[in-house]
């Protein structure tokens, strides 16, 4: 692999903080399986731990209040990181 | 009709632990329990359903099936009792007794046919289907059921459907929940042939990868209530076990459906776990037409404040 490409994980954890539990997650490889992949099942205990492996935090949902009426309602997972990693160099 | 002779009979309706296990999860599993003879008929005829679809969906795809025996498919709105041939393969799968009580017991004796849908899965077709809820966001509390029957044995990763237990009372349109390709708890079907598991509408739930020989086969089909769904199923020990002030921080019971309803599933957020407890309570509210039932207090707290709230403003 001679050019940059991209892995996307996503990690939902259990709270807002970046050292709680993963709940669920999902891999999106740029480099069309020439990377590594992530192992295990979750691949990382929780999001601190996909920091420490390497990984770049790209993104962290914001909180949003509850919209009045809709308080006790529960639908999307709420607490989603996204990291990235890019592997290979430009030649 | 055996729909009939089912609510006549408590022991084919649904128990109140298994009631408040779908209230809770979203989803009933009876293992093996369509006989193997209307397992053999289906695996002849579900494909033969399938391939009748695809010639209405698009003839240019499937050519008409040359025995019209066993391929009715019903109008959307059709009762279910006239839906199906007393001897079709469907036909028998509602009569089975077990299948026909779970019926009775969250729909009612009388539904109507929303539509059914033979799902096929190639041997090595390793596609994914995105997760998802079928049909539409929906936030009535009344609900749909779906039959998902199996009528062979599945091996694990051998097709079996992928479902996430516990999903079903969250508000999501279709499939924008694709993205999660993994939750910690989710299940992939396998099991033994004439497995039925019927889902809340809701649930979340997705093709999954064969990695077997072999074509799974699964027909599914979906019916909607046409009666208020209370106090349908085997309601006698209801009454005794319903105790509005269990409240896991003070007094409670292991017997009390509140036992039952407040179970979490590892997928979920603390925080999420309580509203998700508050609506399974709303939703045993409309079952068992107490509007004062309550699980862990969540919802009488608030009640009683509202009503504060009401007396100050009228002041």
């Amino acid at each position: 692999m001679s050019a940059p490409r991209q892995q996307v994980l996503h990690l939902w954890l259990s709270s807002p903080a970046l050292d709680s539990n993963v709940i669920g997650w999902a891999f999106y490889d740029g480099t069309a399986g020439v990377g590594p992949v992530p192992e295990g099942d979750p691949p990382y205990p929780n999001g601190l731990a996909a920091l420490v492996d390497g990984w770049y935090l790209l993104q962290v949902s914001p909180l949003w209040p509850a919209s009045p009426g809709q308080e006790r309602e529960t639908s999307f997972l709420n607490h989603e990181f996204v990291f990235t990693r890019v592997l290979g160099h430009p030649t | 009709m055996d729909w009939i002779d089912a609510t006549l009979d408590p022991q084919m309706l649904l128990t109140t632990d298994q009631m408040a296990s779908f209230v809770a999860r979203g989803f009933l599993r009876m293992d093996a329990v369509v006989p193997g003879d209307i397992n053999d008929q289906a695996m002849e005829e579900l494909p033969r359903l399938f391939r009748a679809w695809l010639h209405e969906f698009a003839p240019s795809l499937a050519a008409k099936p040359d025995d019209e025996d066993g391929v009715v498919i019903p109008s959307s709105g059709t009762v279910l009792v006239d839906a199906y041939a007393p001897d079709s393969a469907f036909g028998r799968l509602v009569r089975v007794p077990a299948v026909a009580g779970a019926i009775a017991s969250l729909v009612g004796t009388n539904p109507i046919v929303d539509h059914q849908f033979v799902h096929l899965k190639t041997a090595g077709d390793l596609t994914a289907q995105g997760l998802h809820a079928d049909a539409i966001i929906d936030p009535t509390m009344a609900f749909d059921i779906q039959l998902f029957w199996f009528p062979h044995d599945v091996a694990p990763k051998a097709g079996g459907t992928r479902f996430v237990p516990g999903s079903h009372l969250r508000r999501v349109n279709m499939d924008a929940v694709a993205r999660y390709q993994h939750l910690v708890g989710d299940e992939y079907f396998a099991g033994k042939a004439g497995t039925v598991i019927i889902f809340h509408q809701g649930l979340w739930h997705a093709g999954a990868p064969n990695n077997s020989s072999t074509l799974r086969v699964m027909g599914k089909l979906r019916l909607n209530p046409t009666e208020p769904q209370v106090r349908l199923w085997n309601t006698s020990d209801v009454d005794e076990r319903t105790d509005a002030t269990d409240h896991i921080f003070a007094r409670t019971h292991q017997s009390n459906t509140g036992a039952l309803l407040r179970g979490g599933e590892p997928w979920y957020e603390p925080g999420s776990h309580r509203l998700e407890i508050v609506n399974r309570a709303r939703l045993w509210r409309y079952l068992t037409d107490d509007p004062t039932f309550d699980i862990d207090w969540y919802l009488t707290r608030t009640e009683q404040r509202v009503e504060l709230d009401r007396k100050a403003t009228s002041r």
